[in-house]
């Protein structure tokens, strides 16, 4: 038989490396500083810097980490792997090349776009119409190319990492076209389609999925290929890859709802995201011990070789966070960690550990083959191993137990039934846990500094290999399978089918879960008092969705006992019908805002923005002095207006001409009482006068209810 | 807003517990019969299709 003669294409692989490294050190580097400043709020340098609060810096923080570093590092990944496992090379380089840079381009919009404000304000999600349509692009040339490639392929078979790389291609396209359904109002501002408790289900249904098919399946497709060429030596064992896979993906898109349990959420949602979320124990630990146990017999080597160090702390650690997710699932140890820093802990020992760990093990094996040379410095690398895994441990610990602290506190209740602690005494006493986190991921962040110049002296040290000539024979025409294989193989070679069936598992969750609450009208019980939001709130409302204020407050309220002392009326679903998009928020740095409404003044609003400790000693949240010197967008009203009615707001029509007459009569009103009633002179044009109008708002509607 | 408030209107509804639970048994019936079923000279070959580069 005649062998085809073709390259490998290295330089995508080397791009993508680069690129992987660069934003992971940009975007822990921004997790460094916004730990520091919710440490040491002065941080904010709010008089200055307005655009680098803790509210617009985290997003960003999480999307260059998610998107930008881990994104680069599945690119770097399948970039290198579905060539030689298909035996041919990528099938468009010009394809490639516009994945490459669109992506990168988009990075960079990103963090401009977020720092700017421009934020839908749904978490992990936060970015903007028009760039949500290019993510479309660039995804779906990728997606062309990865087909393409797969379709043109020298060998029959596709290896395990390929079908966890077409699921999460195709998961992950749903999952970004399903939550961003938004209607622009303007260049670079949306409100989301969906409101309320469907927006917070969607939203979490991403959320968590993102988290499934972004930070998981495809990383776990690069553990199958990278571990064993490290380990050299097959997977532990590929009958159970093939149940990790296919349970995995089937499980995965039900659990979405555990991230809202207790809200307003109905409860059978609840229920099932519980049950989910428990089942899925079983495959991710198949998973991991498939990785683990691929090292049997070779654990010596663990000790000498680097690579083989970080894959296991990587797997270990995705091991420990599907047992501690499925555990955050059960309704009373989430009591315990919803809104807390246990979250914060759990998500980092995924992201440093599982996702940080498993990119730095395949650079240090990927970079030398690169260059065809050895890695510069085994001693190095061994070092950043040691300070990566104490970074992860100083930044994890003081997480936790900041969390059950915090639970402790702000449960207890003296012995005449009140509340023992304000919530500023809870802030004040997790500070000392937060500079702990925060100099646990500088640590980190150095181990990453030093796997920079190794891998830097490595490259320097060889010679880079643009093309890897390699042959193998075509694939016949006609095909006959063995006789003793089933229709099993049959799926398996053909690409397409697996993309629809992958396809079909993932949707039967999504549908189950979405359709009954958008379409069976007593999950939402409807409230007569509440009322759409004034013209004045609404754009007040987008001022504290710019400012990111969901990074730190949330707007639910659970029925807890010590909840409901301590902020008021548990929320209702039926409260939320206006709101495009919900801010119910997944972190309480700050305290619940969702009866915030009436209990101070506007003064006290007007001083606390100004300077937060004035009102609120010890209180750790930035000041906003920019909301005192801008205007109010009076221009986009009528805009906002006319998109809110569009999703079904009840305005009446031809109202938005007319918007802009109420938003200055309730402005000046709030102005006038400012001056008349504390002496404070401000004119009634100025943003702080919408964000209080808004915030006066929130939670109000249903004590009219109650009035009546 | 128990989801029995609504699940009583739609007519039969009971089957729809049996049918999903078949279908969840199916589903995983099938991925393991798969699995067992693979042919074992099959598997040492494509698990080793990772370790297998065929690069000069």
């Amino acid at each position: 038989m005649n062998l085809d003669k073709f390259y490998y294409d290295n330089k995508l692989p080397k791009f993508f490396a680069i690129a992987c490294i660069f934003w992971g050190a940009v975007g822990m580097l921004l997790g460094v500083i916004a730990a520091f400043q919710l440490a040491f709020p002065v941080l904010n340098f709010s008089e200055y810097f307005p655009n680098l609060a803790f509210g617009r810096l985290r997003p960003v923080h999480t999307n260059a980490v998610i998107f930008a570093f881990v994104g680069n590092g599945i690119f770097t990944g399948i970039y290198y792997a579905i060539p030689r496992l298909l035996k041919t090379p990528m099938w468009s380089n010009k394809l490639g090349n516009i994945h490459f840079w669109g992506w990168q381009f988009i990075i960079v919009c990103a963090a401009v776009s977020l720092l700017m404000g421009f934020t839908t304000g749904k978490e992990y999600a936060e970015l903007e119409w028009p760039i949500d349509i290019l993510i479309t692009l660039v995804w779906v040339v990728f997606g062309i190319n990865m087909f393409a490639t797969i379709i043109t392929r020298r060998e029959r078979h596709l290896y395990v990492a390929i079908w966890f790389f077409i699921a999460s291609w195709v998961t992950v396209a749903l999952l970004h076209i399903v939550n961003s359904f938004e209607i622009p109002v303007s260049f670079m501002k949306s409100y989301s389609w969906y409101a309320g408790v469907q927006d917070a289900l969607v939203q979490w249904w991403y959320g968590h999925n993102a988290v499934a098919f972004f930070l998981t399946t495809p990383y776990l497709g690069l553990m199958y290929y990278f571990l064993p060429k490290a380990a050299n030596r097959p997977v532990y064992s590929y009958r159970l890859s093939i149940v990790h896979f296919w349970s995995l993906i089937f499980l995965y898109i039900w659990a979405g709802p555990h991230h809202l349990l207790y809200t307003a959420l109905p409860e059978w949602a609840q229920s099932l995201g519980t049950a989910f979320s428990i089942m899925l124990i079983l495959p991710s630990w198949g998973g991991m011990l498939n990785g683990l146990f691929t090292l049997r017999g070779a654990w010596d080597k663990v000790r000498e070789d680097p690579v083989l160090k970080f894959f296991v702390v990587a797997v270990t650690c995705y091991g420990m966070s599907t047992f501690e997710g499925p555990m955050l699932s059960l309704k009373n140890v989430n009591a315990i960690s919803h809104y807390s820093d246990w979250t914060v802990a759990h998500v980092h020992i995924g992201a440093l550990g599982w996702n940080g760990f498993l990119t730095f093990g395949m650079m240090y094996w990927l970079i030398p083959k690169l260059f065809n040379t050895k890695l510069y410095s085994t001693k190095l690398a061994a070092t950043h191993f040691w300070i990566g895994t104490l970074g992860i441990l100083l930044y994890a610990i003081p997480m936790y137990w900041s969390a059950f602290r915090s639970y402790f506190m702000m449960k207890a209740f003296t012995p005449e039934g009140q509340l023992q602690y304000q919530f500023i005494d809870v802030v004040q006493t997790v500070i000392p846990f937060y500079i702990m986190r925060a100099i646990g991921g500088t640590i980190f962040l150095i181990g990453v500094f030093i796997m920079i110049y190794n891998l830097v002296k490595t490259a320097k040290k060889g010679s880079f290999v643009a093309k890897e000539e390699a042959e193998a024979a075509p694939l016949t025409k006609e095909y006959r399978a063995p006789s003793n294989s089933i229709w099993h193989s049959f799926i398996e070679r053909k690409p397409i089918l697996l993309l629809v069936l992958s396809l079909v598992v993932v949707g039967i969750g999504g549908l189950v879960e979405l359709v009954p609450t958008f379409l069976v009208k007593e999950n939402i019980p409807s409230i007569a008092s509440v009322k759409p939001y004034t013209p004045l709130e609404l754009q007040g409302r987008d001022i504290y969705i710019r400012e990111g204020c969901y990074n730190c407050h949330s707007q639910m309220i659970r029925p807890f006992r010590y909840e409901v002392t301590r902020y008021g009326e548990y929320s209702k679903a039926g409260e939320f019908v206006y709101d495009h998009p919900f801010q119910w928020g997944s972190k309480r740095t700050g305290p619940d805002l969702a009866r915030i409404g009436g209990k101070y003044g506007d003064a006290w609003h007007f001083n606390h923005m100004l300077e937060p400790t004035s009102m609120a000693p010890g209180s750790i949240m930035p000041s906003y002095p920019s909301l005192y010197e801008n205007e109010i967008d009076r221009g986009s009203t009528n805009s906002k207006i006319h998109a809110m009615r569009k999703m079904g707001v009840p305005y009446e029509s031809g109202y938005e001409s007319i918007a802009n007459d109420d938003l200055d009569k309730q402005a000046k009103g709030i102005a006038d009482r400012l001056a008349k009633d504390n002496n404070i002179k401000v004119s009634s044009n100025k943003e702080i006068i919408a964000i209080i109008a808004y915030l006066q708002r929130i939670g109000t509607d249903i004590k009219l209810e109650s009035k009546k | 807003m128990k989801f029995s408030t609504y699940l009583e209107k739609i007519s039969g509804v009971s089957i729809y517990p049996i049918v999903s639970l078949v279908m969840f048994i199916v589903f995983f019936v099938l991925v393991t019969y798969w699995m067992y079923s693979i042919d074992k000279t099959e598997i040492s070959r494509i698990e080793n299709l990772p370790l297998d580069d065929n690069n000069k």
